[in-house]
């Protein structure tokens, strides 16, 4: 069994017109048991930032402490938020510091930037960077999120059919993974409100 | 004094804490994830003029294809460029450091960088640590002493070629260097065989694919042609795409208005007391 598989999980971020959605499934198991149905695996950064933790949950919750505590102390210093793409350094760089014991995460990181530029990124568990255009994936349901994605996906949504979009392709494709689902979770978010969504999915 | 409660940010150098509850994991048989690799192809060769590096754009994670369009050909000095394969963050990170490494070194010396030095760093960052760090390299550039080209294994020994590859794909690509490399090449001459080595690591090496990044650098400057040749378009979407006439179902929705942002002009007026 892979690390990644203890406790299962399905993340995405999707970009649109000056916008961009994160979602995440609600499920939190070991193994085959379900323990709860009702996990946060994305957190706010700040207003217009946003990380999910794939991978183990354990480390996501460690991880993800040590992100806030360091965006806090950059917040003091430099009395404003951090940009997302100095957010994805941060994060790469306390991944790959554990490059021989790493953390058993894998990181989504999407966030609207200057002139509510939208950017997404995602990373292996030992912070290599990937920036994509239109979306990113991780968790256990990766590979069939790749491919509903990829099908699904269309350049410039809107933030009401980017949030069909990302629920359809996460629905689907947890529909298709036992390690994840139990309904879903779906931030939009646009220059103006963040707009979040819990869907409701199949419960077996 | 006693050790601060509060972890304050490193000061840099790995972190081995969790190698051990890592190592018992392994033991119980929980295996540990595989990791982000650019099973490549990445050739370069000099030209008439100077250096030509090539690279193709795809990344994977064991045998799904996780980039269909990653950077491979990384920036090391405005003169100096590095081509990585191996494991995605170790050859980011490698170079990353080094780059800034030649930075700081440029600033106190206020010379340009030369390649033996970008060389040198990279060749002992990767022997320390003795292969663990798998970056397989090849550093082009041109500096003061006219154009060079190395390549670099992952356990610190390397090479000077006239051309070479490195990745999966390398001999793939090396058949074609090897048939159809001569001294003296011009630009476009250098940039086509460039463009073909790559193309041959695509069509031929599973681990590589999508398109052909190249980076010419000569004494004048770089120029660096991203996506040169796209030889794999996606051609199979529907134009229209995907619509969802029936809805999904949402249980609840909470709306959060984002705050105006308030600028703060300085050197306005003071306050009246």
């Amino acid at each position: 069994m892979s690390i990644f598989e203890y406790n299962g999980s399905a993340l995405v971020a999707m970009v649109g017109k000056n916008c961009f959605a994160i979602a995440s499934d609600r499920r939190l198991g070991v193994q085959l048991q379900t323990i709860a149905t009702d996990f946060q695996r994305i957190s706010k950064i700040h207003d217009r930032l946003f990380l999910g933790l794939s991978g183990l949950a354990t480390d996501a919750q460690t991880l993800y402490q040590r992100l806030v505590f360091r965006h806090k102390l950059y917040q003091l210093r430099e009395e404003r938020d951090m940009k997302p793409e100095t957010f994805a350094n941060l994060v790469s760089a306390l991944l790959y510091e554990k490059r021989f014991g790493p953390y058993f995460c894998q990181p989504v990181i999407a966030g609207l930037g200057d002139e509510d530029k939208p950017f997404i990124c995602t990373m292996d568990s030992i912070g290599a960077k990937e920036l994509a255009k239109d979306f990113v994936v991780a968790g256990t349901a990766s590979e069939s999120l790749y491919g509903a994605c990829e099908s699904m996906f269309k350049e410039d949504m809107e933030p009401d059919e980017l949030f069909e979009t990302v629920s359809q392709a996460l629905l689907s494709s947890v529909d298709r993974d036992c390690l994840s689902g139990w309904g879903g979770h779906v931030y939009v978010v646009t220059p103006t409100e963040v707009k979040e969504r819990i869907l409701k999915g199949r419960m077996d | 004094m006693s050790k601060s409660v509060v972890e304050m940010p490193p000061k840099g150098g790995f972190s081995f804490d969790l190698c051990k509850r890592n190592e018992m994991l392994s033991k119980k048989g929980v295996n540990p994830p595989s990791f982000r690799k650019t099973g490549t192809t990445i050739v370069g060769l000099i030209f008439q003029d100077g250096v030509i590096l090539g690279a193709d754009t795809r990344a994977t994670e064991g045998p799904i294809v996780c980039d269909k369009n990653c950077e491979k050909i990384h920036y090391m000095a405005p003169n100096i460029y590095c081509c990585g394969a191996g494991t995605a963050a170790d050859t980011e990170a490698v170079t990353d450091m080094v780059s800034s490494q030649l930075q700081l070194h440029r600033y106190h010396t206020g010379r340009e960088s030369r390649v033996v030095t970008a060389l040198t760093l990279l060749k002992r960052h990767l022997f320390n640590y003795q292969g663990y760090v798998s970056a397989a390299l090849v550093l082009g550039g041109v500096d003061v002493t006219g154009p060079h080209l190395h390549t670099i294994y992952p356990h610190g020994s390397t090479d000077t070629l006239p051309f070479a590859t490195m990745g999966s794909g390398s001999l793939a690509a090396m058949a074609v260097f090897e048939s159809k490399y001569r001294e003296g090449l011009t630009r476009d001459e250098g940039i086509a065989l460039v463009t073909e080595a790559i193309c041959s690591g695509i069509f031929n090496d599973l681990g590589s694919g999508s398109n052909v990044d190249v980076c010419v650098i000569t004494k004048a400057g770089k120029e660096y042609l991203r996506n040169h040749l796209q030889p794999n378009p996606r051609t199979y979407t529907s134009s229209k795409g995907y619509s969802f006439p029936k809805k999904t179902e949402v249980l609840l929705t909470k709306i959060t208005p984002l705050k105006e942002k308030v600028e703060i002009i300085e050197g306005g007026d003071a306050m009246e007391e």
